[in-house]
C-alpha cells in the first residue's frame, strides 16, 4: 500500500506586482471581480510534473541544492499549499516538521504550550496528557517546563517543538531539516527516535542537505533539481549522481570566474596610457607591485613574451577547474614572443584561499637557465600528485627577467578547487600512512 | 464550503484552547493582570463621561444616569470593533501557522472575535453593579432579548471578521482604512447620544447594523418599557447570518491563497 502519492503534481507560485495590487483593490470594490482579478500575471513553478510513490514504511530522503523545490513537495505533502495542478493523497495522520515550534506563544509556559501545540497537531487533550512527560523527558526540558516560553534559548525552543511534534505518534511523518537543532546528543536522540518510527513501519519523508544521512537512513533518494525530478531510486547511486552534478556546476562556475579574471586583467593593455596611473603599471614599477605577497590579482608586463594560454589539465588529458586532493594536474602554459629573447625565467605560485603562498618555484630557482625563445612555444609545469588539503586555490604565472622585470606577470588570475574525502586541515597533505601496536584497534566511521 | 464549515465543529477543541490561551497572554506579566478586563471598560467610560458631561457640556438631559446609558452601548462596541481590528491582522500575525503548520486559517479570526466576546462578558457584572446602583428596574421578559442580540452581534462580527482577514492579506491597506473607519462608525452609532429623528439622520442610522444592536442593549438594560426593537433585530439576524455565510465563502475561496501571502 502507497502512503504518499503524487501524480502529475505541479505547484506554480505566483509574484503577484505591487502596482497591480492596488488597481485590484479599486477594480475589485467597483466590479467584483476580486477572485479572478488576484490571478497573477507572473508566476513561476518551484515544483513541476512530480509523479511518485512512497510505499507504506519507507524512508525517502529528498536532495538537492537550494531552489530545487524539495521544500515545497514536503509543503504539498503536508496539505499547507495546495497543487496547482496534478492530484495528491496521502494516508494516514501526518506531522511536519518544517518548522518547529511554529506555534508556540512566547508569553505563556512551556507547559501551556506543548497542550496548545499538541492540539494544532491534531491530538487530544487526554493524548497530550498521557504523553506529557514523555515529551518533556525528550526535549531536555523537565527543569523549564513552566518557564515562558519566551525565555527559551533557541536551542530550548526548538528542541520542544520537535518533541511535542514527534509524539503526534504520525503515520506519515514529514521532516524538514530540522536535525541541526540540537547538540550531537540530541540529534542522536533524534535519529533514534526515527529509526524506531521505521521499525513500527511509519512513512518518512526526509528533506535533507545531510547525504550521509541519506546514505545511511533511507530506503530511496530523490533528487530534486529546478522544480523537476532528476532521480530517484537507491540512495548510495542517486546520492553519487548529485555530488558529480554539482561538482561538474563547480568547475563551470571557476571556469566562469576566472574567465572574467582574465577579461578584466586584459582590459589593462601596456600600451594603454591611462594604465599609467595603475600601481601595477610595468613602466611605473618594472618589477610589478612593491610587495609580491600582498598584491592582489591582476596582470602586468611588457609583453614582450606573452602568456597567450593557461589551462589546467586533470589526469583524464581534459582542462579541468576541479582536482581530487593527490590526483595528477599538469599547468600548460602557452608562450609567444615576437623576437627572440635570451634573459627569461617561468615561475609557478600557488596561493590558498587566505592568500598563503602554498608552493611557489620558478626555472631560474630550479638553476635552469633562458637560452632563447622565438615565435609560439609550450611549457608544462606537472605535478604528479596535488597533494593538497580541500579548499580553492589561485595561481600565479609569470615570464620575467632573471632580475624580477616582467614580460607578463599573472597574478590569482587562475583558480582551482581541490576536493577531499578526508576533511583534514592545513595546506599540505603529505604522503602517510598510519601504523598500531596490536594494542589498540580502531573500526572505520563508515562502517558504524 | 459546506463541509469546510462543517469541519469548524471539530476544531473547537482547538478553539476553546486557543481563545484560553488568547485571554491567558494578554495581560501576563502585567502588574494588574486579569483585573484590566475590568479596569479597561470603566476607564474607557469614564473617559467619554468625562468630555460629553463636562468638556463638552452636551450629556442629554433627559437621559440620567448619563454613564448608564454610554456603558450599555459601548461594552458591546468594544467588543464589536476590538474584534475587528484584530481579525483583520490576525492571519498576518498568525502566519507562521498558516505557513509552517496545518491548521484551519478560519480559527485565527474566530479565536480573535471569541476572546473579546470573553473580554465583554467580564464587563458585563460591572454594568450590572452601574445598574443596580441607580436602582434602575431590570424586568425578565426584557433580559429574555439578551441572548438573542449577544447570539446576532456574534454572529455578524463573525461575518465580518472572517471577510475583512481574508481581505486583509491581500490588501494590507484595509487595517488602516478599518481603523480610521471604526472610529468614524462610533459615532455613527446611537451609543452616545440617543437614536431620535432630532437630525433628521434616522433613515442612515437605521442602514447602520449596529444601530440596531446597540438600541436593543438599551432597551433591555436602560429604557424601561418592553424591548420595542425586537423586529428590526431579528432581520438583522437574517442579515448577519447572510454575512457570515457571505464571509466564510469569501474565506474559503482565498484559503489556498494564505500560505504564499502572509
Amino acid at each position: 500500500m502507497n502512503a504518499i502519492t503524487l501524480s502529475h503534481v505541479t505547484k506554480i507560485y505566483q509574484r503577484y506586482s505591487r502596482r497591480r495590487q492596488f488597481a485590484t483593490l479599486k477594480s475589485a470594490l467597483l466590479s467584483g471581480s476580486l477572485i479572478r482579478d488576484l490571478r497573477p500575471d507572473d508566476t513561476f513553478a518551484a515544483v513541476r510534473d512530480v509523479s511518485l510513490t512512497v510505499p507504506k514504511g519507507r524512508t525517502l530522503g529528498v536532495i538537492g541544492r537550494n531552489g530545487s523545490g524539495k521544500s515545497t513537495l514536503l509543503k504539498l505533502v503536508a496539505g499547507i499549499t495546495k497543487p496547482s495542478d496534478g492530484h495528491l493523497s496521502v494516508e494516514g495522520r501526518i506531522s511536519a516538521l518544517i518548522e518547529l515550534g511554529a506555534g508556540f506563544h512566547p508569553e505563556i509556559s512551556g507547559r501551556e504550550n506543548v497542550f496548545i501545540n499538541g492540539i494544532m497537531l491534531g491530538l487530544t487533550k487526554k493524548e497530550i496528557a498521557r504523553r506529557f512527560d514523555e515529551i518533556v523527558e525528550f526535549a531536555e526540558m523537565r527543569e523549564f517546563i513552566d518557564a515562558p516560553v519566551k525565555n527559551y534559548s533557541s536551542g530550548m525552543y526548538m528542541r520542544l517543538g520537535f518533541a511535542v511534534a514527534i509524539h503526534v505518534d504520525p503515520d506519515v511523518l514529514l521532516v524538514d531539516e530540522v536535525l541541526a537543532v540540537g547538540d550531537e546528543g540530541f540529534t542522536h536522540k533524534c535519529l533514534d527516535k526515527f529509526a524506531e518510527f521505521k521499525r513500527r513501519g511509519k512513512t518518512i519523508l526526509l528533506v535533507t542537505h545531510s547525504l550521509g544521512l541519506v546514505e545511511r537512513f533511507c530506503d530511496e533518494a530523490l533528487w530534486m533539481d529546478g522544480g523537476t525530478m532528476k532521480a530517484m531510486g537507491d540512495p548510495k547511486r542517486v546520492v553519487g549522481a548529485y555530488i558529480t552534478d554539482v561538482k561538474a556546476s563547480e568547475e563551470e562556475q571557476l571556469a566562469a570566474s576566472d574567465a572574467r579574471a582574465q577579461e578584466s586583467a586584459a582590459t589593462i593593455s601596456p600600451d594603454d596610457p591611462a594604465s599609467a596611473v595603475l600601481p601595477d603599471n610595468p613602466i611605473e614599477t618594472a618589477t610589478g607591485p612593491a610587495d609580491m605577497f600582498r598584491a592582489t590579482e591582476g596582470r602586468w608586463g611588457s609583453r614582450e613574451i606573452e602568456i597567450t594560454d593557461v589551462a589546467l589539465i586533470g589526469p583524464d588529458g581534459e582542462r579541468a577547474h576541479v582536482f581530487h586532493s593527490g590526483e595528477r594536474l599538469d599547468l600548460r602554459l602557452r608562450l609567444r614572443a615576437p623576437v627572440a629573447i635570451t634573459d627569461f625565467v617561468v615561475g609557478v605560485g600557488i596561493f590558498n584561499a587566505e592568500g598563503v603562498c602554498c608552493y611557489g618555484t620558478n626555472t631560474d630557482i630550479e638553476e635552469l637557465k633562458g637560452e632563447r625563445i622565438l615565435g609560439d612555444a609550450e611549457a608544462v609545469f606537472s605535478i604528479e600528485s596535488l597533494d593538497l588539503v580541500e579548499g580553492t586555490y589561485k595561481l600565479d604565472v609569470a615570464v620575467h627577467k632573471a632580475d624580477g622585470y616582467p614580460y607578463d606577470y599573472h597574478r590569482l588570475l587562475h583558480t582551482f578547487r581541490v576536493k577531499s574525502r578526508t576533511k583534514d586541515v592545513g595546506i599540505y597533505r603529505p604522503r602517510h600512512a598510519w601504523q598500531f601496536s596490536d594494542s589498540m584497534t580502531f573500526t572505520r566511521a563508515a562502517d558504524r | 464550503m459546506l463541509h469546510n464549515l462543517g469541519r469548524l465543529v471539530r476544531y473547537r477543541g482547538l478553539i476553546q484552547s486557543l481563545v484560553a490561551r488568547e485571554l491567558k497572554a494578554r495581560y501576563r506579566g502585567s502588574v494588574l493582570g486579569f483585573f484590566w478586563s475590568f479596569i479597561n471598560p470603566l476607564l474607557l467610560l469614564l473617559v467619554y463621561s468625562v468630555v460629553f458631561k463636562y468638556f463638552l457640556k452636551r450629556a442629554p438631559d433627559d437621559l440620567p444616569p448619563y454613564e448608564v446609558f454610554l456603558f450599555c452601548g459601548l461594552l458591546p462596541w468594544t467588543w464589536f470593533s476590538s474584534s475587528l481590528l484584530e481579525a483583520s491582522g490576525s492571519l498576518i500575525s498568525g502566519g507562521n501557522l498558516i505557513k509552517k503548520v496545518l491548521f484551519p486559517a478560519e480559527v485565527l479570526p474566530i479565536v480573535t472575535v471569541l476572546a473579546n466576546m470573553v473580554h465583554f462578558f467580564l464587563g458585563l457584572p460591572i454594568l450590572l453593579l452601574f445598574i443596580l446602583y441607580n436602582r434602575m428596574p431590570l424586568h425578565f421578559s426584557e433580559l429574555a432579548w439578551f441572548p438573542v442580540v449577544v447570539l446576532v452581534q456574534l454572529v455578524l462580527t463573525l461575518g465580518f471578521a472572517l471577510l475583512l482577514s481574508a481581505l486583509t492579506v491581500h490588501f494590507r491597506d484595509l487595517r488602516d482604512i478599518l481603523s480610521n473607519l471604526v472610529t468614524f462608525w462610533f459615532f455613527a452609532t446611537p451609543i452616545i447620544y440617543r437614536y431620535t429623528d432630532d437630525l433628521g439622520l434616522m433613515q442612515w442610522l437605521n442602514l447602520n447594523p449596529f444601530t440596531h444592536i446597540a438600541i436593543t442593549y438599551q432597551e433591555i438594560l436602560y429604557f424601561p418599557g418592553p424591548v420595542g426593537h425586537g423586529f428590526w433585530l431579528l432581520v438583522l439576524g437574517a442579515i448577519a447570518i447572510a454575512l457570515f455565510l457571505f464571509g466564510y465563502f469569501v474565506f474559503d475561496r482565498l484559503r489556498d491563497t494564505f500560505a504564499e501571502e502572509v
